[in-house]
Formats: C-alpha cells, structure tokens, sequence
C-alpha cells in the first residue's frame, strides 16, 4: 500500500532537486559579484576606517571646543557636523565604487574571456544582468547604510566617553545627534536617491559596459561630452547638460541630502509622496528599463573578445 | 516516461542548413549534420574551417541561419535551459582568475542542478589543488584539471570540448583522455570533441566528422574508418602496381610511398609492403587536400 506513495514522494524530491529557481540563481550570481569585486565593502570599510582615525584625535578636544562655542546653535553645528559628514563621505565613496563597478561588470567577463565560463552554466542573460544591476541599486546601498551606521555609533561611543570623562556629561551630545531619526533619514536617502533615482545612471554605464569592445570609462563619458557640445554649437541650448545636472544633483524636493540645508535629525522632511509623484522618477526608471534590456540583448549578442 | 526515453537512442545535435556568415566571410556554410546520444565525435578540421564557429552555435553562444536542435531544445534562444543538460569546455583559460576553487563548488552547486559537489571534491582530492587556492594561483595543468573536475562532477547528457588540451603538456593530455573515458563516459553521455592532437584521440573517438571551410566534407563512424580505409607503405618494386589499384592519396616518407585506399579488400594489399589502418590525420591530409582539389596531380 506505501510503494506507489513513497515512491511518488520520491520522484517529487527528485524534480525538486531537479528544477533551481531563478530566485536562487540570482542569490548565487549576486553572491558571485560580491566575492569578485570585495571593493564593494573594501573601500568604504578603508574609508570609514581613516576617518575614524581624523575623528578620534579630534574628539579628545571636544569639550574644550564645545566650552568655547557661542550660543546653542554652534554648538549643534559643532556637534552634528562630524556625523554629516561621515554620511556623506561613505556614499560619495561608494557612488564612485557603483559607477566603476557598472562599468566594469559586463566588459571584464569579457575581456578576460570568463564569459565563456559563465555562459557554460545554466544561468540566463536576464538573469545575470539583473544580479549585476542588483549591486548599485541594492547592495551598494544597503553596504553604505550597514558601514555608516556602525562608523556613526563607534563614533558617539567615543564622543560620550569623552564627554563624559570630561565632566561635561553625554547628554548633551544625545540631545544634537538623535541617531534613530537620523538613521531613518539615511536609508531612505538611500533607497530613492541612491538607488532609484540614480537607476538611470547605472543602467546606462551597464549597458556601455556590455556593448564597448575597450575603455568603456571613454564611451560612458565621451558621447555625452559630444552629444552636449555640439547642441551648444549646434543650438545655443544647454538641456542635456540640464538634464544631466538635473539627474545627479537635482532629485525631487523633500530629501534632506538634495535640499541643501543637510538637516539630518527631523524625520518629518521625509515626503515619499513627493518623491513617489515626481515624473522624473518614473521616466528615469523606464529609461532604466530600457538600458537594461538592450544590455541583456548585447550580453546574449556579444562573446569574448578577440573571437 | 524516463525509461521509455533510455531505451530508444535519441537525437542529441542535429542541424540542417546551418549558416553562419561574419560580414563576408561564410564561416558555416549549410551544414547537415546529426549526432545520436552515446556517441563520442571528434570534429577535425584545419584553422578557420568553421570547427568553434559550430560549437559555439550548439552552444547557443552566436546567432545562426537554418534549424539546429540540441537535446530537444533551441540553443540561441534557450541557452539557459539547455545548459542544464550541457558541459563545456571551451577553452582552457576561462575560469575567472580571481575564484576561489571552494567558491567555484559553491556557486556551481547554488546554480547548477546536475552539479555533484561531493564528486567534485572527491576528483580535486586526486590533485594537488588546494581548496582555498584562487585560479590565479594555479598552473595552466592545474586549472585545466579544475575545470576539467567541475565538469566531470555535473551529470550533463552532452559534453563539448572545444581544444581542451591546447598547451598542456603529454602526461596531462593521456591522463585527460584517459579520466574522460574512464571516468566520464558512460553510454548515455554525448562528447563533441575538437582537437589538433587527433591522433591522442582517436582511440577514444566513436565517430569522426571533417569540417573544411565551412562545410563537412566527411564522415564515419570508427568502425567504419577501420574497415575501409587502408594505408601501405609501398615496396619500391611495387609502386605502379600500387598505383593501378586507384589510392585515394599518396605521400612519401623516408624515401618510401605510402599509398592511402578507400573500401579496398585488404588481401588484395598483401604482396605490396606494409598493410595498417590509417591514422585520421591521415586521411584528414587526403580528403581535405583532395577536396580543395589539391595533391590529385602529385598521385595520378
């Protein structure tokens, strides 16, 4: 009476075995990035690592500055800055890591010829190109936000055993610098502006990346130089270069980081609706969507080089 | 299902009007072309006859003119899937410089079903590769063993190989051919093969398929190629009766002709000199050297 069952169980867990979900292939392929390209964490881990070197030796002069600061409002300055920038230190690195990873990631596998290696396996274009995408619009992000956050907190360690050693009390540093509220702030920066607002951007140096045959750095730069150059010849008018400034500096209004003023501690700037209903936003996605198909295409198309 | 579809031998590869041109030059020119499973093909052809320009349409790595079928499936839009049921090699200097070999398991293990990790390791224990090495590290033998491990360890139904053994030394080749016989073929498995070194293959061959620009220009199995195909190393005295009999090619040696005949009984060679089986590189010589129409004047 059990053999037809069991062995019906049986032949289950072989087709299960049998069949590996894209989900799990794109796990293993984005895994795969990570292990090739370790600048991912390297670099903002190095970063982060020389500014809390700078920090340290001025933290110990912390309570002499705070003494001599004027008014409540340089004293929040002098408190608050150092968290700010350190922020901003880690994305600016890691934006220059996404920007050469994107470039470098369908045209190394090319020319070293590994792309023959990785198409033997059963792991599609689309795929691949997404697991690639996934690094600037995912894990880059979420790297800048985990090494932030633990910079940030070994440095309020420091700044409250200071301040408590020098009889002034941490309090005082606990009320400028609210870390959860600034946290927030920080990751949803990080997820509109960094990944989906930026989308185009690295979508584009992917797909130079899948299409240049060498130095893909000149093609992702070059045309636009051109293309900007000649409309100013041409027309007297300046809207790529607009647009362009409008891509990377612009963002829509409601992010603390774009607009300016870099106030970091009130969450109640954060206007996801204003982001979301942005058109800007959507258009960037869609021509996102565009660049990364045409670099799927190109992927399929296009075999090491020299053959 | 699974055991009706063992019994029967089925079509692995078959191609009819298979084109491929890159700009003007025709690289594939209309080839037909059927490989059942279980067999063991060798494709021998000269420099820029079309042999990696093939594979590379099996293997769904270029785009092609005319029908071609692999395991049931198109191999340009279906790349994906059919690399679960296909290995390989197409070079020996592809695996990525910077993996580790543990990492490689890994990743084969997370992507490919067929993917047998404890084979894998049990075949790199052989070796002196160690598993924290990254392939940067190793020697030309040694990741061409790597890679050669990976694949042994994946139960494809077709394995293809595209000059696995270019630049490695004698003893790796015999050890590579021997392990791919001994360890790898099974019956059911499907190997397509190319290879300057024909003659460290053609022992393990069962079938052989000669590509001349672009086109096949022969073919056989190797029971075939042993029955019919003679070569004699002619006594002097004997050549003009050698050469009424009609060789298909000659060439000289030390002095001596040695004379290549298609379908001939082998008794009617005996008087002659030395009686043996050809090597495919020989025959290789005639057909393609008669095929371009060259070599004709030299024998008759």
């Amino acid at each position: 009476m059990n053999q037809p069952a069991r062995a019906m169980a049986g032949t289950r867990v072989e087709s299960r075995t049998g069949g590996i979900s894209e989900a799990r292939r794109l796990y293993w392929s984005l895994l795969r990035e990570l292990w090739e390209h370790q600048s991912i964490y390297l670099a903002p881990l190095a970063a982060a690592g020389v500014f809390f070197l700078g920090f340290a030796v001025r933290a110990f002069r912390l309570p002499a500055r705070l003494q001599a600061a004027v008014g409540l409002e340089e004293q929040h300055k002098l408190l608050q800055e150092p968290y700010t920038f350190a922020a901003l230190l880690i994305m600016g690195v890691t934006f220059v890591v996404s920007f050469f990873y994107c470039l470098d990631a369908l045209y190394g596998e090319r020319r070293d010829r590994s792309i023959l290696f990785w198409k033997s396996l059963p792991v599609s274009d689309t795929t691949t190109v997404l697991s690639k995408a996934s690094i600037p619009l995912v894990a880059i992000p979420l790297v800048t936000f985990g090494i932030t956050i633990v910079l940030q907190s070994l440095m309020v360690l420091l700044h409250s055993l200071v301040l408590t050693g020098s009889g002034m009390g941490a309090s005082i540093l606990w009320n400028n610098v609210p870390l959860w509220p600034m946290w927030a702030m920080l990751l949803y920066h990080l997820l509109t502006i960094h990944s989906l607002w930026y989308a185009p951007i690295y979508a584009w140096l992917l797909l130079v990346s899948a299409w240049s045959r060498r130095m893909p750095i000149l093609w992702a730069v070059l045309p636009l130089l051109i293309i900007g150059f000649l409309e100013k010849v041409a027309f007297n008018t300046t809207y790529l270069a607009a647009l362009l400034h409008f891509r990377f500096l612009g963002g829509p209004k409601g992010d603390p980081f774009s607009s300016g003023s870099m106030q970091m501690h009130s969450t109640a700037q954060l206007a996801p609706w204003t982001f979301i209903s942005n058109g800007g936003l959507w258009s960037g996605l869609l021509v996102a969507a565009l660049f990364l198909a045409a670099a799927v295409w190109l992927r399929r198309e296009r075999g090491p080089m020299g053959s | 299902m699974a055991t009706l579809e063992s019994d029967e031998a089925m079509t692995c590869i078959e191609a009819r009007g298979l084109r491929k041109t890159f700009g003007r030059t025709v690289a594939l020119d209309g080839i037909n072309l059927q490989v059942e499973e279980g067999r063991i093909v060798g494709l021998i052809g000269p420099n820029g006859a079309g042999k990696t320009t093939a594979l590379n349409a099996i293997l769904g790595l270029i785009p092609y003119e005319g029908e071609l079928t692999v395991l049931g499936r198109d191999p340009w839009s279906e790349r994906g899937r059919l690399m679960e049921d296909v290995c390989f090699i197409a070079d020996v200097a592809v695996l990525p410089r910077w993996i580790e070999v543990s990492q490689a398991l890994d990743y084969m293990t997370g992507v490919h079903p067929r993917f047998d990790q404890r084979k894998a390791k049990a075949f790199l224990a052989k070796t002196s590769i160690r598993r924290d090495s990254k392939v940067r590290e190793l020697s030309k033998g040694m990741a061409t063993q790597l890679h050669l491990s990976l694949v042994m360890a994946t139960n494809a139904r077709l394995l293809v190989l595209d000059e696995p053994t270019l630049g490695l030394d004698i003893l790796f080749r015999k050890q590579f051919y021997d392990s791919l016989l001994n360890d790898y073929f099974d019956g059911n498995r499907t190997i397509l093969v190319t290879t300057h070194q024909v003659e460290e293959m053609q022992h393990i061959l069962t079938d052989v398929m000669f590509l001349n620009r672009g086109r096949i220009v022969f073919r056989c199995s190797m029971e075939e190629f042993e029955s019919r195909y003679v070569e004699v190393t002619v006594n002097p005295e004997k050549v003009a009766a050698a050469r009424e009999l009609r060789p298909m090619h000659e060439r000289q040696a030390l002095g001596r002709s040695i004379l290549l005949f298609d379908g001939a009984d082998r008794q009617r060679f005996v008087g002659l000199g030395e009686v043996r089986t050809p090597s495919i590189a020989d025959l290789f010589v005639a057909v393609v050297g008669n095929h371009a129409g060259q070599a004709q004047g030299v024998t008759r």
